[in-house]
């Protein structure tokens, strides 16, 4: 068991004091990022990432992901207590536990959140405890096609798996290879769609476009309801949090399942967002007490919480050992993985164990101690959202801008970050998915390489992308992910004509 | 299902633009592919390559969501005009924050927009306006500067106080 040596080493390092610290500053921010509009995840990330660039890549990466722990448990507080999702994974969160709330049950409520949130993060640390070295392992024996065919897959798993249509998911995500291919060839060294303008001799920085995209674009959306916003109460106190962990073993089928559709959701970069809504949707259908839902039912919460959290956790499953991020704040993470001057992909694994280790063991102290944060602060967090939206408005907008500054310490880079604020506002109001333009972004180059090297290999034949079992498989599972809506469509309809 | 008693931009006008925009984007992209080489050289695929098929990829997802957007109009409205103004009412100032910050530096700037947005837009009274408007930059640069050591650009303000 040289992993779980190698784990408890992780431990040892997650737990220097230095760390620990560095932990809970992580999951307090993150809440507050989870709870204030237009501070996402990835975006809160993504500011805060040259924050860290002075500090050692174990404990930043234990800093930034703890963030993203408390941003997914922070994103639960306004959707229960206000029936405002602070983030899209947790729409679906609002759907029974805001009438629970009106009832005079927030404490129930929050609880059942908060602890479903911990189940779902849990089993799927565990799950990456167990799977990653095995997946590392598979694919340090991958070539170029390979790689290429893992791409394919995780961007068809977008066109077939998301809510939007799939031809506007097509034109998102090819724009954001678009905008990875501007500057620098990195094969040939030659220069390309540049135009004759230098500020774009670098190309476009992800975390610009996620800044812009998701921090101004979500401000500019929440400005069209103009500045009222209002605020209200919460206690939550150790009776009822005991209370509640004493009804929760019941619905353990529930959480079982929504743990096993985040895990998955999350693992094909479909994310969060979709894991909540397909396992709350599941989870109405199979309840006895389905018809209450939406109506201030538990399970209605554990549900979409639990899946939200697995999928949000099993997103760094791929990232670790494909370097294939699932979701877009695991896509900032990957960059920041870079900045450090670290590999991402199965490599890791031999050569950065320490690191690795140190960050599974982050997730599972991370998890504990953003539990143990919620539980106890929710009043503090709370009166945060009662600060009105004048005055946070801007002094989001003023961090958005110092986070774009400092990536590159570049003005232009501020000035780009308005034009993907406005670009992010109209592609949501035109309903443009942004997590697949973002990761196109942080993917293209890596794509188009292993996609040029296999071409070379081969001189020039596609048929190098079916030219073994490996690869053929990942290729074939890509394009029934790519062709999944249309596969199902013509599945009902042959049933339906059958009948 | 619309009201028409508040006017807007219908959605189905917004949904054509976009999609044209969007298509108009892969046309450009396909020009540089071009002037950058799309065939194979000596050293293989050329520079535009890759790209070209994306741009080609744009522009066919563009057309089919053009298609769309011309067949089915719901009638919906993109918006009321009152909120978009409050759009704009956030957008202009941010780009003139922006567009001055090369020039009065990061603090500065800052701080004037903190003030009019909470002035202007919030209806805040001047002594919370200008407690937020100058604690916000300080704490900035305490944290940044100090803590982190993150340069953030500054003006001749900063110059003058020797900072």
């Amino acid at each position: 068991m040289e992993e779980l040596a190698n784990l408890f080493h992780g431990f040892a390092v997650a737990l220097q004091p230095y760390n620990i610290m560095l932990m809970i500053i992580g999951i307090t921010l993150g809440v507050i990022i989870g709870v204030l509009p237009g501070l996402g995840g990835a975006n809160g990330v993504a500011i805060l990432l040259p924050l860290t660039f002075s500090m050692p890549p174990t404990s930043a990466i234990i800093m930034l992901s703890c963030i993203y722990w408390g941003a997914l448990f922070g994103g639960a507080i306004t959707s229960i207590l206000f029936n405002i999702p602070g983030e899209p994974w947790s729409v679906a969160t609002t759907f029974d536990g805001y009438p629970m709330a009106q009832q005079g049950r927030p404490g129930e409520a929050l609880t059942a959140a908060f602890t479903s949130s911990f189940v779902g993060a849990l089993f799927a640390v565990i799950m990456i405890t167990l799977v990653a070295p095995l997946v590392a392992g598979f694919a340090l024996r991958f070539g170029p096609a390979e790689k290429f065919a893992v791409y394919f897959l995780a961007f068809c798993s977008f066109v077939g798996l998301s809510k939007e249509p799939p031809f506007k998911t097509i034109a998102a995500m090819m724009m954001g290879f678009a905008l990875a291919a501007v500057g620098l060839d990195s094969i040939t060294g030659q220069l390309r769609l540049t135009f004759g303008i230098t500020e774009l001799l670098n190309g476009f920085d992800f975390l610009i476009a996620v800044i812009g995209l998701f921090g101004i674009g979500e401000i500019l959306l929440t400005m069209e309801e103009g500045l009222a916003f209002r605020g209200g109460n919460a206690t939550i106190n150790l009776r009822v949090v005991l209370q509640t962990w004493r009804e929760l073993p019941a619905y353990w089928m529930t959480s079982l399942r929504s743990c096993l559709i985040g895990c998955w959701m999350g693992v094909t970069p479909a994310g969060a967002t979709p894991a909540s809504f397909m396992s709350y949707g599941i989870a109405k259908r199979l309840s006895r007490r389905g018809n209450n839902f939406g109506k201030g039912e538990i399970e209605g919460v554990i549900a979409p919480e639990t899946a939200a959290h697995a999928a949000g956790t099993a997103a760094l499953l791929p990232m670790l050992s494909l370097g294939v991020p699932g979701s877009p704040t695991a896509a900032v993470l990957l960059g920041g993985l870079l900045i450090w001057g670290l590999q991402p992909g199965p490599m890791l694994f031999v050569e950065q164990k320490e690191f690795v280790w140190g960050l599974i063991a982050s997730m599972y102290l991370g998890n504990l101690a953003g539990l143990i944060v919620v539980l106890t602060c929710v009043p503090i967090f709370a009166a945060i959202l009662r600060v009105p939206f004048g005055i946070i408005a801007p002094l989001i907008l003023v961090l958005c801008a110092i986070g774009a500054y400092s990536v590159h310490n570049s003005t232009f880079d501020v000035m780009l970050m308005l034009v993907f604020g406005v670009l992010g506002y109209l592609l949501k109001k035109c309903n443009y998915p942004l997590a697949p333009l973002v990761l196109a972004i942080v993917l293209g180059d890596k794509a188009e390489e292993a996609f040029r090297q296999s071409l070379l290999g081969s001189q020039g034949s596609l048929g190098v992308f079916f030219s073994n079992g490996l690869v053929s498989t990942i290729m074939a599972l890509g394009l029934v992910a790519l062709f999944w809506s249309a596969i199902q469509e013509g599945y009902s309809r042959l049933r339906t004509s059958m009948a | 299902m619309t009201e028409r008693s508040e006017r807007g931009p219908a959605h189905k006008t917004l949904e054509i633009g976009m999609a044209l925009l969007i298509g108009v984007f892969g046309l450009v992209v396909i020009l540089g592919s071009l002037k950058a080489g799309i065939n194979w050289g000596a050293e293989g695929p050329r520079a535009g390559f890759f790209p070209f098929y994306i741009g080609a990829a744009i522009v066919v997802a563009s057309a089919i969501n053009l298609w769309h957007a011309q067949r089915d109009d719901d009638g919906r409205l993109f918006a009321e005009w009152g909120q978009l103004r409050q759009v704009m009412s956030v957008v202009v100032p941010t780009a003139i924050y922006v567009g001055s910050m090369p020039f009065i530096g990061l603090y500065v700037a800052s701080m004037v927009f903190i003030a009019w947005f909470m002035r202007w837009l919030g209806h805040y009274r001047w002594l919370t306006t200008i407690a937020v408007a100058v604690g916000m930059p300080v704490l900035t640069y305490l944290v940044f500067e100090r803590w982190f050591l993150v340069p953030l650009p500054k003006g001749p303000l900063e110059e003058w106080l020797g900072l």
